[in-house]
């Protein structure tokens, strides 16, 4: 029940924000239930066994019998920690929005509840079709968020986000219906939509020749994926739906949306379509060796703040995608704790960059310089946050990594040699950044306001500390969090071709 | 278990000075902060000196106290503990980095004693002494980049302190992306070492060496020992990577002592010590390091010449000074390379201490023009440079000129040595002599140039008492390692201590010892070179001042290039970066605007379009629309199908 209650409960918050008598209710009750969500959620840790490969705590009932789709529920390492991550930022960006979103709160706040059931639903959904409903879904929500709350562009960056995700979403449909048409053929007469079902496939597939099956409902996947996570050539979407989504639309994009992407690669593109996936690798590790660089280069010349932080987005999601592609336990360890560091970092940015825009009004880094100087406490929580972001050791970003690296270079020396390089561009761009942001004298835009005015109020450092805490606790013990994801991670690097997932049955009598 | 006690009190000491001067960094009083600051580097300097003396303790070839706290990274096969080693090559250095880190602690509070945030420049340089610990200690290759990493971190921090100054935060910029370029190369050693040998532990890697040397550039040892050197070039300013050295001189003056002279700088020398098992199997590398440190030595021994501002020289004497520790290194004179990085860490420590206690005085001017005759006004600071200035121009008995011509025998008799490079490292060692000289010359003696308005006066005596520590230790600090060549004629015949200390911890190496005639030989004739040059610079700046200028304009276009640094910067900013900010830009208006978003839009359009044909067709709406481009998808997948 544990699962259900937590993909479900949302919606039921979601009502009773909308019944409350007063606005002034509206932002504390929201945090305080998705606070209490977030406490729920550390429950699975109770029952969550660690050193098992296999679903557990799964919910399986049957939906429409007739096409084999049911509502079925499941959790196990690759999906723990994008469940928890889910869970710990909504409550952050709820209090992020405290006094950034002013007009409609209801709305947004059955939004964000909205997104959450959605985005759960999705890390959980071990149906093919149940998982399509969620993925799906969770673009309304966000279309809401950026197109009431956006900037002055906000309609076209709906539309090309909305229009750009469709397309590919549209397509995983298509391949979805034909392995459940598969499963008929194959698995005794019975239609299912189950992935567990659809790991047992036998999928045709012919090296060399793109139209044989196996080629072709990889690529309606990974099309799907690679737009979401975004990968290069399809990352275009992202800046302008960053740069016009208010700041709670930006962190839930970029610290979960994403991860959409990347989880499906790992869930269902690898293990479905081993071979073609082993055959067109070549391909998608092209496309991410390029996003690390293209991504960092086009950051360091942007000239909005927030912009700058979207094309780092594409760089670090080509890290990710580059170690699960490189197919070995350390790329995909370190792809998978990538999800969670980039989630963190890219997260904390996109708050702190709405913090100071919240108060100037600008993103343009022109505008900036000294910021040091005016609001010290805000410039340190930036400057912990920046070493994340560019992996200096012992915070999270570095054991990603290297993790990713080592996994790339393990793979393949050339493009682990290319995939390093971003290491040095990652440094310039932020740096610069950094430097010309908080460093040299007051800019004349700053100098207009009291240092007070400036730097981070109690809320604001309530809000930071969480991820700051993160950012040191996953980069020194980094095993508290990879034990859990262990099993599960080594069972898809050994076991790609034949991939198989079974269900977890407990002892029964202990009860807990 | 009480020496894993004092290991983690070593470490953790200067960390726990950084969390507490860090929470109070609005804090304005420097003496509290400073004192915190400075015992806490005390507690280390404790820990080291006692850890040593266990190792003394110990049977010669069993020296090693190790400690294990848990397991860092644990994936697959790849397995990274947070242990660390004590051994007599890192003994060495937690000996330099806490006794001459806490010196500099100490100086630091009479040096950053009006500036307004003392507290948030005292938890950095302890941070600072924190992972230059990490660095040394470590005992495997990744905490060892940890260490290198944070170094690299604090020193941004540190020289970008006066960040208000545009060029001073740009310094600390320019440091931390050019050491990046170097910590990849490093993050590659890692990756290949890894990947040939299935380990990063030091002494594990030590085990599972071949037996017979690599021959060629593309063996897996030898291009790890070349990405590894890629670091020690970035982290160690040795050319190509060195410009960002004398740019950090922006930092507080003290840093430039700690960091940018004694400590971090000579990580990569250590690097190559602590790995010497591997990189003696990789004798094309080890050229290459023995090139790039004999001309790093010499080409920055010319800048030397030309610059004006007191930090600046020194900060090319630096370059020049761990120019000749790689050289050393990569003729396997490993223990020689050791024995200088330490007598250069006293001395070099003293003359940026003594510059800082001048450009105090001197109201913050650093240009030694606007210098002249400060040895009356400043006694301690000038009789303590004047040994620092007898060290590094290699004078015996003070510290330099032991470990210098130990470096320099090796490169003119090892079996890897060369005598070509060991006339480049005299060409540095007698150009080294002019340069300080001439700073001598200019700052101390002769004339006072001094603006009328700024009064120069000693510096107190918590200043005074760091610069006479490093003065003994530059003074004496060299006979810990006497040549068998001199020792012969000294009274009780006094054993090369450094040598016997450290041998049993580095690879076996059967270098030709030369004979004792020669080594003399070769030692008379350094000595009387340097002499020469130092004489030559002492009458040319005090007897015959037009001097240097009309032999600067004799030499010309010659003169130009090397003021100018030989136009590096200018050819990395507008060869490499400005393209590069460029070309981001044309990818950004061109591929991601103009291409990708372009095309986008055609696609769409044309779906649009057929869109509304649809809808003329069937009035439908957009949800129909998806549907039917689904079944048609699924029509033709089954259709592919069969």
């Amino acid at each position: 029940m544990l699962l259900s209650a937590l993909v479900f409960l949302p919606l039921v918050y979601a009502v009773i924000i909308g019944v409350l008598p007063k606005t002034s209710w509206i932002r504390p009750t929201a945090l305080g239930l998705s606070l209490l969500h977030f406490v729920l959620g550390l429950a699975i840790f109770l029952d969550f066994e660690k050193g098992v490969a296999a679903l557990q705590l799964v919910e399986q009932r049957q939906w429409l019998p007739q096409f084999g789709i049911s509502y079925f529920l499941g959790i196990d390492g690759i999906s723990l920690w994008l469940v928890i991550l889910t869970l710990a930022i909504t409550p952050l960006v709820i209090l992020g929005s405290w006094t950034s979103i002013e007009n409609k709160l209801k709305t947004f706040h059955v939004s964000i509840f909205a997104l959450l059931t959605t985005m759960l639903g999705s890390f959980l959904a071990m149906d093919a079709i149940l998982f399509y409903i969620f993925f799906e879904a969770s673009l309304i929500p966000m279309y809401f968020m950026i197109g009431i709350w956006g900037g002055s562009r906000r309609i076209y960056a709906t539309v090309k986000f909305f229009i750009y995700t469709m397309v590919g979403s549209l397509l995983m449909l298509a391949a979805i219906i034909v392995l459940m048409l598969m499963t008929k053929a194959q698995l005794g007469g019975q239609m299912s939509a189950s992935l567990l079902d659809f790991y047992q496939l036998q999928i045709g597939f012919v090296a060399g020749e793109f139209f044989t099956t196996q080629t072709l409902l990889m690529f309606a996947f990974a099309l799907a994926f690679a737009i979401k996570v975004p990968m290069f050539p399809f990352h275009t979407w992202l800046p302008d739906a960053h740069v016009e989504a208010p700041t709670p639309g930006s962190v839930i994009l970029a610290a979960i949306m994403l991860k959409m992407g990347s989880y499906g690669f790992m869930r269902m593109a690898f293990p479905l379509f081993p071979d073609a996936v082993e055959y067109w690798a070549w391909l998608f590790v092209f496309a991410s060796a390029l996003g690390i660089v293209y991504g960092a280069l086009v950051a360091m010349v942007q000239p909005d703040m927030k912009k700058l932080v979207a094309y780092s987005s594409v760089s670090h999601m080509g890290y990710v995608m580059l170690g699960l592609f490189a197919f070995n336990i350390f790329g995909m360890t370190g792809g998978l704790y990538q999800m969670l560091n980039h989630g963190i970092s890219t997260g904390a940015l996109f708050l702190l960059v709405g913090m100071i825009y919240e108060r100037t009004h600008s993103r343009q880094i022109a505008d900036y310089g000294g910021l040091a100087q005016a609001a010290p406490w805000f410039s340190i929580v930036f400057l912990i946050v920046t070493m994340s972001s560019i992996a200096v050791p012992l915070t999270n970003g570095f054991v990603g990594e290297f993790l990713i690296l080592l996994g790339a270079f393990g793979a393949s020396k050339v493009y682990g040699v290319i995939a390093v390089t971003g290491v040095v561009l990652g440094a310039a761009y932020m740096l610069w950044m950094v430097k010309r942001v908080f460093f040299g004298p007051l800019s004349p835009m700053l100098s207009k306001y009291k240092p007070e005015q400036l730097d981070m109020n109690l809320r604001e450092r309530v809000l930071m500390a969480p991820l700051v805490i993160l950012i040191f606790w996953m980069g020194i013990l980094p095993n508290h969090f990879l034990d859990w994801s262990k099993e599960s991670i080594e069972h898809l690097v050994n076991n790609r071709y034949g991939y198989e997932l079974s269900i977890h049955e407990k002892d029964g009598h202990n009860g807990r | 278990m009480t020496e894993q006690i004092l290991i983690a009190t070593l470490i953790l000491a200067p960390l726990i000075g950084f969390f507490i001067n860090g929470l109070r960094f609005r804090s304005p009083n420097g003496v509290l902060a400073g004192s915190i600051a400075s015992v806490a580097a005390g507690i280390s300097f404790l820990a080291s000196v006692l850890l040593v003396l266990r190792l003394v303790d110990m049977p010669k070839e069993a020296r090693q106290i190790t400690a294990h706290f848990f397991d860092w990274i644990r994936v697959g096969d790849f397995s990274v503990p947070a242990s660390f080693l004590v051994d007599p090559i890192s003994a060495i250095m937690i000996l330099v980095v806490t006794g001459v880190g806490t010196l500099i602690h100490i100086f630091s509070i009479g040096y950053m004693s009006h500036d307004p945030r003392p507290a948030k420049y005292f938890a950095y340089l302890n941070l600072f002494l924190f992972n230059m610990l990490l660095l040394v200690l470590g005992d495997n290759l990744l905490i060892m980049f940890v260490g290198w990493e944070g170094v690299g971190l604090c020193s941004y921090l540190l020289i970008g302190f006066w960040f208000t100054d545009r060029e001073k935060a740009a310094a600390g910029m320019k440091a931390f992306i050019t050491n990046r370029i170097g910590d990849a190369g490093f993050l590659l050693g890692i990756f290949t070492l890894f990947f040939a040998f299935g380990t990063v532990d030091f002494a594990e890697l030590a085990s599972r060496m071949p037996e017979v040397a690599e021959v060629g550039w593309t063996g897996p040892i030898a291009l790890a020992c070349l990405f590894l050197f890629i670091g020690a070039t970035g982290k160690s300013a040795q050319i190509p990577l060195y410009v960002w050295l004398p740019d950090a001189m922006a930092g507080p003056t003290p840093v430039s002592a700690l960091i940018h002279a004694a400590t971090m700088v000579t990580a990569g020398v250590y690097m190559i010590v602590r790995m010497s098992h591997v990189f003696v199997l990789a004798p094309n590398v080890m050229m290459l390091i023995a090139v790039v440190g004999a001309l790093t030595a010499l080409l920055a021994a010319l800048i030397g010449f030309t610059q004006n501002d007191i930090k600046k020289v020194l900060a090319y004497s630096t370059v020049s000074q761990l120019g000749f520790m790689f050289l050393g290194v990569g003729v396997g004179a490993f223990m020689p390379a050791m024995f200088h990085l330490m007598t250069h860490a006293f001395f070099k420590a003293l003359m940026f201490l003594g510059s800082g206690s001048v450009i105090h005085a001197m109201h913050e001017e650093q240009d030694i023009r606007k210098m002249g005759g400060l040895w009356k006004l400043m006694p301690i600071t000038h009789a303590t440079f004047v040994v620092g200035w007898l060290a590094i121009i290699g004078m015996p008995p003070f510290a330099g000129f032991f470990s210098k011509d130990e470096i320099l025998w090796y490169t003119m008799t090892g079996n890897m040595g060369h005598p070509i490079l060991w006339l480049i490292g005299i060409l540095a060692a007698v150009g080294t002599a002019f340069y300080m000289t001439r700073l001598m010359c200019l700052v101390f003696w002769g004339q006072s140039r001094v603006d009328s308005k700024v009064h120069p006066h000693e510096a107190p005596l918590n200043m005074t008492l760091p610069l006479i520590a490093l003065a003994v230790l530059s003074a004496i600090g060299g006979w810990i390692g006497i040549p068998h060549a001199l020792a012969q004629f000294i009274p009780g015949h006094p054993p090369h201590l450094l040598g016997d200390w450290i041998k049993p911890a580095l690879v076996p190496l059967s270098l030709d010892p030369g004979s004792d005639l020669l080594e003399l030989i070769l030692m008379g004739v350094s000595v009387s070179l340097a002499g020469i040059s130092a004489w030559f610079a002492y009458d040319s700046y005090l007897k015959n001042p037009s001097r240097p200028a009309e032999l600067a304009k004799r030499l010309g276009r010659g003169y130009e290039v090397v003021a100018n640094k030989y136009y590096v910067d200018e050819f990395y900013f507008g060869r490499i970066v400005n393209p590069l900010i460029a070309l981001s830009k044309g990818l950004w208006a061109y591929v991601d605007v103009n291409f990708i978003d372009k095309a986008t839009y055609f696609l769409s359009d044309l779906v649009a379009g057929g869109g509304r044909a649809l809808r003329s067709l069937h009035g439908g709406n957009l949800q129909q629309y998806a549907m039917y481009i689904v079944l048609g998808l699924v029509v033709a997948l089954i259709y592919v199908m069969i």
